[in-house]
């Protein structure tokens, strides 16, 4: 009967090993590493340079960020901020929805969830995607979301940078979004290892505890 | 079944200690619990500090700002208010601040870091209220101070109780430094805290 | 220690505390030979107070008006919400996954069968008010899967085929339909009252019942005794006390034996938890991460795991018979497939109870109808398509064959091996 359990068991693992949803586009593995601290940083930095105009990071407050990248508050108020002067608020910005639709079709979307949302590989496969389209309004497309509404605002980066410069800042940024989908991540794992670790040993008298009072059944 | 050979004292060991790491695993369980009741990063936002600029408050002038939900005066006191406080200290309860109602460095006779700035949390120490400010003398404030309406305690210009009155403190001076010569953030001392 | 037996003595005399306590625990007498199996009822209540606990918790956060925002509250500003909610959202999995274990050991071991039928009945209907409470509460955190999911499911409620009562015409049943779902919604669309009524549902009106049903379910239990791996009856024999002879006092023999059960299940609770939170897009699904928006569907739309089979069946019935639409065939096929389960004491007409002693078609039957709903949970949550959706219909005509020919029929052509007198094994 055991085996049969088990048997029955593994049958439904490889159900559960292709993750839900396909993506008809083969998507570039995103360089994520939430321990590269200058990585976030530069993702940071290039984040709000090129990306806040338009997309907010809601539910992101700045000290949590420079708390959570390693950067002094003052510092982080200064040159990662246009909006808001308390390091406790959130990373919105001063573009309304409205405004947004009007020019882009779509109001960009917030992106503090993107990297949960679509994934880290997507983000980082859109953001090395752009290329030259004509027929597009801004001249530019992509492979990974066709048509897209958004213009390709680091052409001048692309051109001004080598490939891999490139790329490495994109994964920067890509990096930096999927801290932002979840600032919580490598605390959870760190606590995730002490709670095994205590049920290990909570499990040791527990089952000393049961063979001692089984030894009573015959 | 058979209760025969059990080893009592094996069995006792065993349930304190699982009972003692289980206990050990039940407090660890508490403390998300218990901390989630802590305010939460919107909340310490939202009482994060706040900075008063005072450059521009006139001589004898207070302003009103708000911080966690409590008004903050600042006064800017005239030389002639700040030499009146000492002739009052046979009418205060606890002239020489001994209570402890302000931070340390504001623990002197006229309560604040510089003479000049005198910050405090507007509630009435006795059931809450917030007292009226009296730049002027009084019938009841001879050299001005605060007033309050609901039971008719009174302070002087330094925020410190008279005798004789419901309120049984002086006015609490909030944690506070200076970013700048005059402006000065409430609930950090991470300024300067010297005068 | 006078004093507290004092208090004790004192309390004793106006409540029955030692007498339950001996009742349900010191003196509730369990067979010995309880196997694996019987892990999963603990492991129930061990869920529901997890649930029950973090539930109540995130209810101080949550706010129905701002459901998307407020859950993002919780994971980043309330301090360790993410752990309650996380411990929350897993739970609600960890909850189906022990239930189906838990029902599915009663199947093996005919744990339905006289004189149980009252305790599956009340499994049943904690089942039932856990698949409702399960939809509600999906639909709190307010993305975009929940938003859909919800207007799938109250959409449903416009299938009901009403025009199969007399003197209503496919017309009215459509108004009647019609009323029912903008009745459930509370507004034209899914909206705010829609959400704060579900609410309202999930965290108080199904919790009270769910608790209510439990006790009930627990109560008729130790009226009865519990079954075990032979199928025999511990209460048919007896030594001189009165006490069964192959039984033996829950506490403290299955406290110990249930505490490491408990610790290795909060093993594998806290691996999901603190290492696949979402457990790639099966418990939270990625859709659900951004905001619910009437304008725009996800592309794949699929119920969590829990309801596949159930849904599976629902979108495999795709034939207009008797007059009827498919979408209310689908519908019938759905709560059928929930219906039939409450019958199961009388559909299994095996004179044996345990699959250890039945024949070898029985075994068989079991086998596949476990696979089956399997693959059928597996369907649900992929798209209907080419031979997915053959597969499907497959498994749902198996899923009802099973109870209505299989388990009725079965022993006639079968020869079953003797059953014991007493319980075999015991460690």
């Amino acid at each position: 009967m055991k085996k049969l359990v088990v048997a029955l068991l593994f049958s439904c693992l490889p159900a559960f090993a292709s993750a839900a949803g396909g993506h008809d586009v083969e998507l570039e593995k995103a360089p994520v590493n939430l321990q590269d601290k200058v990585s976030l940083q530069n993702g940071a930095k290039l984040f709000v340079n090129y990306c806040m105009g338009c997309h907010s990071l809601e539910y992101l407050r700045y000290g949590r960020m420079a708390d959570d990248l390693g950067m002094p508050d003052a510092l982080t108020l200064k040159y990662l901020n246009f909006t808001t002067d308390k390091i406790g608020d959130q990373m919105k910005n001063g573009m309304s929805a409205e405004d947004g639709k009007a020019w882009f079709g779509n109001p960009p979307p917030d992106l503090s969830l993107a990297a949960r949302h679509r994934s880290s590989d997507w983000i980082y496969s859109y953001l090395i995607g752009f290329y030259e389209d004509d027929a597009r309004p801004y001249g530019y497309n992509n492979h990974v979301f066709p048509s897209v509404g958004m213009p390709h605002v680091m052409a001048g980066m692309q051109q001004d940078l080598s490939e891999e410069e490139f790329e490495s800042n994109m994964g920067d940024i890509t990096n930096f979004l999927t801290y932002a989908a979840e600032p919580i991540a490598p605390t959870r794992e760190r606590i995730g290892v002490y709670v095994l670790v205590f049920l290990a040993i909570l499990l040791i008298p527990a089952y000393l505890l049961k063979k001692e009072y089984w030894k009573d059944v015959h | 079944m058979s209760n025969d050979g059990v080893n009592t004292s094996r069995r006792t060991f065993l349930i304190g200690l699982t009972s003692a790491v289980g206990a050990v695993g039940a407090i660890g369980a508490a403390v998300p619990f218990v901390k989630s009741w802590q305010p939460s990063a919107k909340a310490e936002n939202a009482g994060a500090p706040v900075e008063v600029d005072a450059s521009k408050l006139e001589m004898g002038q207070r302003v009103v700002a708000e911080w966690r939900g409590q008004p903050i005066w600042v006064v800017r006191r005239t030389d002639d208010m700040i030499a009146n406080l000492d002739k009052l200290n046979g009418e205060l309860k606890d002239p020489q601040s001994k209570e402890d109602q302000q931070p340390p460095y504001a623990a002197n006779e006229w309560r604040s870091i510089k003479k000049e700035y005198l910050v405090l949390i507007g509630i009435c120490t006795h059931l809450g209220c917030s007292p009226l400010f009296e730049e002027e003398p009084t019938v009841e404030l001879k050299y001005g101070g605060f007033f309050c309406p609901c039971h008719g305690s009174k302070f002087d210009l330094a925020g410190r109780v008279y005798q004789g009155v419901p309120a049984p403190t002086n006015l609490v001076v909030p944690p506070h430094s200076y970013v700048s010569d005059a402006v000065i953030i409430v609930g950090s001392e991470e300024g300067e805290t010297k005068a | 220690m006078r004093l507290v037996n004092g208090l004790i003595d004192w309390v004793d005399a106006r409540l029955p505390v030692v007498n339950t306590y001996k009742k349900h625990m010191s003196e509730y007498y369990a067979p010995k030979n309880f196997n694996f199996w019987y892990y999963f009822g603990v492991l129930s209540m061990v869920v529901l107070i997890n649930q029950l606990l973090t539930g109540i918790w995130l209810t101080m956060f949550y706010s129905p008006s701002d459901g998307f925002g407020s859950v993002e509250y919780i994971m980043r500003d309330v301090q360790w919400g993410w752990l309650i909610r996380y411990m929350h959202a897993v739970g609600a999995s960890a909850f189906f996954a022990v239930v189906y274990l838990h029902m599915f050991r009663g199947l093996l071991y005919g744990s339905y069968k006289p004189p149980r039928e009252l305790v599956w009945i009340f499994g049943m209907l904690i089942y039932v008010a856990l698949m409702a409470e399960g939809f509600l509460g999906y639909v709190l955190p307010w993305g975009n899967m929940s938003y859909w999911g919800a207007q799938v499911i109250i959409s449903l409620a416009g299938a009901i085929p009403f025009d199969m009562l007399p003197f209503i015409d496919a017309k009215d049943a459509k108004e009647i339909g019609e009323a029912l779902t903008t009745w459930v919604r509370g507004d034209y669309l899914l909206s705010t009252a829609t959400v704060n009524k579900f609410f309202a549902l999930h965290v108080v009106a199904i919790p009270l019942v769910l608790v209510a049903l439990v006790f009930l379910h627990i109560l008729a239990l130790h009226e009865v005794g519990s079954n075990n791996p032979d199928g025999v009856e511990i209460k048919q024999n007896k030594d001189e006390n009165g006490i069964p002879r192959d039984g033996i006092p829950f506490h403290p023999y299955y406290t110990v034996k249930d505490l490491p059960g408990v610790i290795v299940f909060l093993m594998i609770f806290a691996v999901v938890i603190f290492f696949f939170p979402t457990g790639g897009g099966y418990l939270i699904e990625k859709p659900n991460f951004v905001a619910a928006n009437p304008l725009k569907t996800p592309d794949h739309i699929a119920p969590v795991w829990y309801y596949g089979p159930y849904y599976a069946m629902l979108r495999a019935t795709t034939i207009e018979w008797f007059s009827m639409s498919a979408k209310s065939w689908g519908l019938i096929a759905m709560g059928g497939g929930i219906v039939v389960l409450f019958l199961l004491p009388w559909l299994d007409r095996h004179p044996v109870k345990s699959i250890r002693y039945k024949g070898w078609l029985s075994k068989t039957l079991l086998l596949i109808f476990a696979l089956d709903f399997l693959m059928l949970g597996f369907l649900g949550t992929q798209p209907a398509s080419g031979l997915y959706k053959t597969l499907a219909q497959i498994g749902t005509v198996y899923y009802f064959l099973f109870f209505f020919i299989g388990l009725p029929l079965a022993h006639r052509f079968e020869k079953s091996k003797p059953v014991p007198e007493r319980v075999t094994g015991g460690h």
